[in-house]
């Protein structure tokens, strides 16, 4: 059973003057087979939360804790993170060129699975995850994620997804940006990496148009750099009627969509 | 031999030449002042870890020129009088000049006509440490030749050469240059191209070793719908200087031409300097021409210089640009690869070796492509990068 446990975390990220702390004490925990929505306006620290808990070097954390099943998160790498079974799929996927999406893969799985996978099964499991994503296989050989639409950055983050199997996935405003098909595509893929086994995902989007296609089981309120109302499937439609209003003072609707 | 110097060559920093059409060139190594290291030439070279190259130093040994000739391709080794040599281009250097006026035998490699070769290797060794030698070799592709040949220089020592590739109408010829000498090597080479009318030419350079290696490749066309391709690819580690000097004179109309070089660098001291000219003359319409250099510097206390310069005489081109853009390891692919559990030093090595893919993947001959594979890591494992 695995549970990411997030304790009064604040976060600081480094500008050019003085640091700016953006998280303001978040608790949150997500145990194996939850799915937890965190909903807010822009500039509320969302994406800060989702890029602290995976290692991105911009941020600082000052004070709290982060373990998985126990281990300290904080203390880790960010590659020790993913291979401990932490996933983030990233809003902005970043572009590599000369590696081909294939041999990023395998070498992404060899590290996350401990060995190399098997050449034969590993070219069906890929064909395979990639078909279910309506992903051309000619994406294999192209560098990755370089001149990928939106969209199809999105694809391949949820391809990655299904392909390393962590035990916690974040997933970054994965929605944003989509079109109706690929909305719909993308959340099967969620949809699915929920389905094969205990798995906790923190769904981090700004509209609640996704949670039509992934099921939550808590929905969290985020603003100004920390929760600030928790319940379940209903507070999303809540939002979804009236905005962040109530907790940012300011006009901003949930589902602009 | 005639000195085809048009114009008197200014001397000094402070008055750069004007135009790369009034660059001074000679076969006499007497018609260049000795430079002092400020000349706009020069002031990039470190000119006194060039073994007097650059001054006069005398031959005190020569350097080994082996050949593993394909089928169908002539080897000859002739003397300096030999009328073929110098047409390909004239000395646009003191160094230059100087190899020129200086070697004793020439390396003439000729491509048969319409025929297709396989690879031929000429491995050129150095004289040894603390020894002074000059070269000369021309690569001639008869009409409609097709075939490659890999340069391969090796060993000890400071050397200076011209080497000519002399590319017939219609004929296609590709090139690899790989200068892997030993850290105390000290190479300044000219490579003067001609291209025949609907010539191809795919030319590489590769630099990985030496202390000092400064390479001017100059293309000319003599024929339209000459196209000319030169890549280049280089690893500059701590105290090494790299210099490549591309110069496409395009004099002739409906021709082509595209440059692409690629650098790392990394360890204190690592220079790279790119000087990529380009002169589209009167004459030359309907001219195609793209230039680019990137720079990929992994640690501190390395320098790369990329200078395009590109002259445009006439209106009536297809097409002409430059890029060039110097970067330190972009943290953000490095995130990217290691929130997908890929160790850092591994992230690293999938990154540069994704810097220098393109190039990599344009080289034909496989032994050559793994061979430059294996030195892009070896390099990468000397600083635990």
């Amino acid at each position: 059973m695995a549970t990411l446990e997030i304790k009064d975390l604040h976060v600081s990220v480094v500008s050019e003057d003085a640091p700016k702390e953006i998280l303001k004490g978040v608790d949150l925990t997500i145990k194996a087979g939850e799915t937890h929505a965190i909903m807010g306006p822009n500039g509320s620290g969302k994406s800060t939360l989702s890029y602290a808990i995976a290692g991105h070097p911009k941020y600082t954390i000052t004070s709290g804790t982060v373990t998985l099943d126990g281990e300290d998160v904080l203390e880790m790498s960010v590659d020790e993170r993913a291979r401990a079974g932490l996933f983030l799929a990233m809003q902005y996927p970043v572009e590599v060129p000369g590696v081909s999406m294939s041999n990023f893969l395998r070498t992404a799985a060899t590290a996350v699975r401990g060995e190399a996978p098997k050449l034969r099964t590993w070219v069906k499991e890929v064909k395979g995850a990639m078909a279910d994503l309506d992903i051309d296989p000619a994406f294999a050989e192209r560098s990755v994620n370089e001149g990928f639409s939106g969209g199809e950055k999105k694809r391949h983050e949820i391809l990655q997804l299904g392909l390393l199997q962590p035990k916690v996935a974040i997933l970054d405003e994965t929605d944003s940006g989509l079109d109706v098909d690929a909305l719909r595509v993308v959340s099967e893929g969620v949809n699915r990496y929920k389905a094969s086994g205990e798995v906790g995902v923190m769904l981090i989007t700004h509209y609640t148009r996704i949670l039509k296609y992934i099921e939550p089981d808590f929905v969290h309120v985020f603003a100004n750099g920390r929760i600030v109302e928790s319940g379940g499937r209903e507070l999303a439609d809540v939002l979804e009627a009236e905005g962040y209003v109530k907790y940012t003072g300011s006009k901003e609707a949930a589902a602009l969509s | 031999m005639a000195a085809l110097s048009t114009q008197p060559h200014s001397h000094g920093a402070v008055v750069p030449v004007t135009s790369r059409a009034e660059h001074f060139t000679s076969y006499d190594v007497n018609a260049f002042e000795v430079p002092g290291g400020r000349e706009e030439i020069w002031r990039f070279t470190p000119l006194k870890r060039l073994a007097g190259l650059h001054s006069g130093a005398a031959a005190t040994g020569s350097a080994a020129v082996e050949v593993n000739a394909a089928s169908g391709v002539t080897v000859e080794t002739v003397g300096r009088d030999d009328s073929r040599l110098g047409t390909a281009g004239v000395p646009g250097d003191r160094v230059a000049a100087q190899a020129y006026s200086s070697f004793e035998n020439a390396t003439v490699v000729t491509l048969p006509g319409d025929a297709k070769s396989e690879p031929t290797t000429v491995t050129v060794t150095g004289p040894g440490a603390g020894a002074v030698a000059y070269g000369h070799i021309q690569v001639k592709a008869s009409q409609f030749a097709e075939g490659t040949v890999i340069l391969d220089f090796r060993g000890s020592g400071a050397y200076a050469d011209n080497v000519e590739f002399l590319v017939a109408d219609g004929a296609h010829l590709t090139v690899i240059t790989i200068h892997d000498w030993a850290d105390d090597a000290v190479h300044v080479s000219q490579h003067h191209m001609k291209l025949g009318r609907d010539a191809t030419l795919r030319h590489t350079v590769v630099t990985l070793g030496g202390d000092v290696v400064r390479v001017t490749p100059v293309v000319q066309y003599a024929g339209r719908g000459g196209d000319a391709e030169l890549f280049g690819l280089y690893f500059a580690d701590a105290g090494q200087h790299q210099e490549h000097r591309p110069f496409i004179d395009h004099g002739q109309p409906n021709c082509r031409s595209n440059v692409v070089y690629k650098g790392a660098l990394q360890g204190d001291g690592a220079h790279a300097v790119w000087i990529g000219d380009v002169l589209i003359r009167v004459a030359a319409e309907g001219t195609e021409t793209f230039e680019l250099n990137r720079n990929l510097i992994l640690t501190d206390g390395a320098r790369a210089d990329s200078v395009p310069n590109l002259e445009i005489e006439t209106g009536e081109i297809e097409g002409a640009g430059h890029a060039s853009a110097t970067g330190r390891f972009d943290d953000e692919q490095l995130f990217y690869l290691q929130a997908r559990g890929i160790p850092e030093e591994q992230a690293r090595r999938l990154v540069v070796r994704g810097f220098f893919q393109e190039l990599i993947a344009k080289i034909a001959v496989p032994e050559v492509r793994e061979r430059l594979e294996a030195a892009i890591e070896a390099e990468l494992e000397a600083v635990g990068a």
